[in-house]
């Protein structure tokens, strides 16, 4: 029986002290039938691209607070692409200020989000774009 | 190259696609699997069992660091697997086992993948055998296998592990807890963890019991050997020479005490586990356990083949046809399954 689970990276890049949007958005996957791979705070890119390559995750979820977002992405990115994981959505959360996200997307992040975002937006777009790239790869 | 020759040629990347294709149950998981099976058997499983919150992950990650450091320079590589319970509502699942073992990143020698169980109930997830099969292809030499946080039945990692350790900590239950069937027996070594928490001593006391109620007949034959009053002693420590001939037939459960998150008693487990492998493969113990898992799994494979291959030769509506059937009371269960199998 052919079960695919979507298989998704919650993470915490960076310095920050608390994880509670992480864990509202982990929460909220879990109920949507996703499988949330939960790695904490203070995770260094190359933490989070060992993690990603190991679990072999479809998309993560990254979510930062502190401001280092656009040192922090791009390394992630040039990690899961040097790794053969580039088919990996990315996902990010916070504290991001409007002129950033352009560039951001550019970069190829997917979707991001800031406050007062409704989770059942995150859990649309992340199934929205996971069943697009496993399309794509068969 | 196919994924399991990349694997088999040390590909990381492999190795996790590898395992999400037996996850998933796919034709490719199990084409992985048929490839990879000759590269199988040998490696140590260890199973690491026991209640929510004993400290699973912490004891997981501090016994990981403890294989990689080893004394005569080469340090065998160690493959984890920990799985966490999907809900039985959505399915869907949140695996934090990671969080405790941040102190293995960086090492290219530890591979860890965290599994849910996907509805299945024993604390470990029908795909695990197999994956544990892709990480000892791919020459982990020690796996270790952290099930669900696991109550009283869940057992079945004693059928795929070699060494099962069942962890327990301080001030979860009396001797009538530790005298009742189910995990405290399938442990080759019980682990108090969190043994700076208050009540450690009568832990302790409850399960060195337990022990001595477990094991009369062969402490018996034990005393012929043995001087009087060594008796229970025995039981506190692994035999401590497994080479002499009178104590080899025997393991005696040892009783572990740690504090995971300080890495305290861990070389110690580490150690223990060490001799207990020994004393699996000079008992001829580690084929008998390889040939019962084998037995094992072949029977759920084919349990589930032939399920399968049934279910498709009948169509939905025969089925809720008899279902219908059921819940109006003019059938039995028994006489249901009778009818659908004649059908």
């Amino acid at each position: 029986m052919a079960d695919r689970k979507i298989r998704v990276l919650v993470a915490k890049p960076g310095l920050d002290g608390h994880d509670r949007g992480a864990k509202v958005v982990a929460r909220a996957l879990r109920d949507a039938g996703m499988e949330v791979i939960y790695t904490g705070l203070r995770q260094t890119p190359e933490m989070i691209a060992e993690s990603a390559l190991q679990e072999d995750v479809d998309a993560i979820g990254l979510s930062v607070l502190s401001g280092a977002h656009m040192a922090l992405v791009p390394r992630i990115l040039e990690l899961l692409r040097s790794n053969g994981q580039e088919d990996v959505s990315i996902f990010l959360g916070g504290i991001i200020p409007d002129e950033d996200i352009p560039k951001l997307q550019a970069m190829g992040v997917r979707g991001i989000y800031g406050p007062g975002t409704l989770t059942e937006q995150i859990v649309k777009d992340i199934r929205l774009a996971v069943t697009r790239a496993y399309a794509d790869s068969n | 190259m196919t994924l399991s020759q990349e694997l088999l040629a040390g590909s990381r990347l492999a190795l996790a696609r590898v395992i999400t294709q037996i996850e998933n149950g796919t034709e490719a998981g199990r084409i992985a699997l048929d490839e990879l099976f000759p590269y199988t058997g040998r490696a140590h499983l260890i199973g690491v069992t026991g209640a929510p919150g004993t400290g699973k992950s912490s004891l997981v990650n501090q016994l990981a660091i403890a294989f990689r450091q080893s004394e005569d320079g080469e340090a065998g590589r160690v493959g984890i697997v920990a799985v966490d319970p999907s809900s039985p509502f959505s399915g869907g699942a949140i695996l934090g086992d990671r969080v405790r073992m941040r102190d293995l990143a960086g090492d290219s020698g530890v591979f860890i993948r965290s599994m849910a169980s996907r509805g299945s109930v024993g604390g470990l997830a029908v795909a695990t055998s197999g994956v544990v099969q892709a990480l000892d292809a791919a020459g982990f030499e020690i796996i270790l296998i952290e099930t669900v946080g696991a109550g009283q039945a869940e057992v079945d990692i004693a059928r795929l592990a070699h060494t099962t350790l069942v962890v327990e900590a301080p001030g979860l239950g009396d001797d009538i807890q530790a005298l009742k069937a189910g995990i405290l027996e399938i442990a080759d070594i019980l682990v108090i963890n969190k043994a700076d928490r208050p009540g450690v001593e009568s832990t302790e006391r409850a399960l060195l019991s337990m022990l001595q109620l477990a094991y009369p007949a062969k402490q018996i034959l034990r005393d012929h050997s043995s001087k009087p009053g060594h008796r229970w002693i025995e039981a506190e420590s692994p035999p401590s020479n497994p080479a002499n001939s009178s104590e080899a037939e025997l393991w005696v459960t040892p009783v572990v005490k740690t504090i995971a998150v300080e890495g305290q008693g861990v070389s110690e487990l580490r150690s223990t586990i060490e001799l207990h492998r020994r004393f699996l493969a000079m008992t001829g113990e580690r084929e008998q356990r390889e040939r019962r898992r084998l037995h094992a799994e072949v029977d759920l494979l084919l349990r589930d083949t032939l399920l399968k291959r049934w279910m498709a030769g009948i169509s939905d509506g025969q089925y809720e046809q008899i279902l219908d059937l059921l819940v109006r009371r003019e059938l039995s269960p028994w006489r249901a399954v009778q009818l659908l199998i004649e059908n």
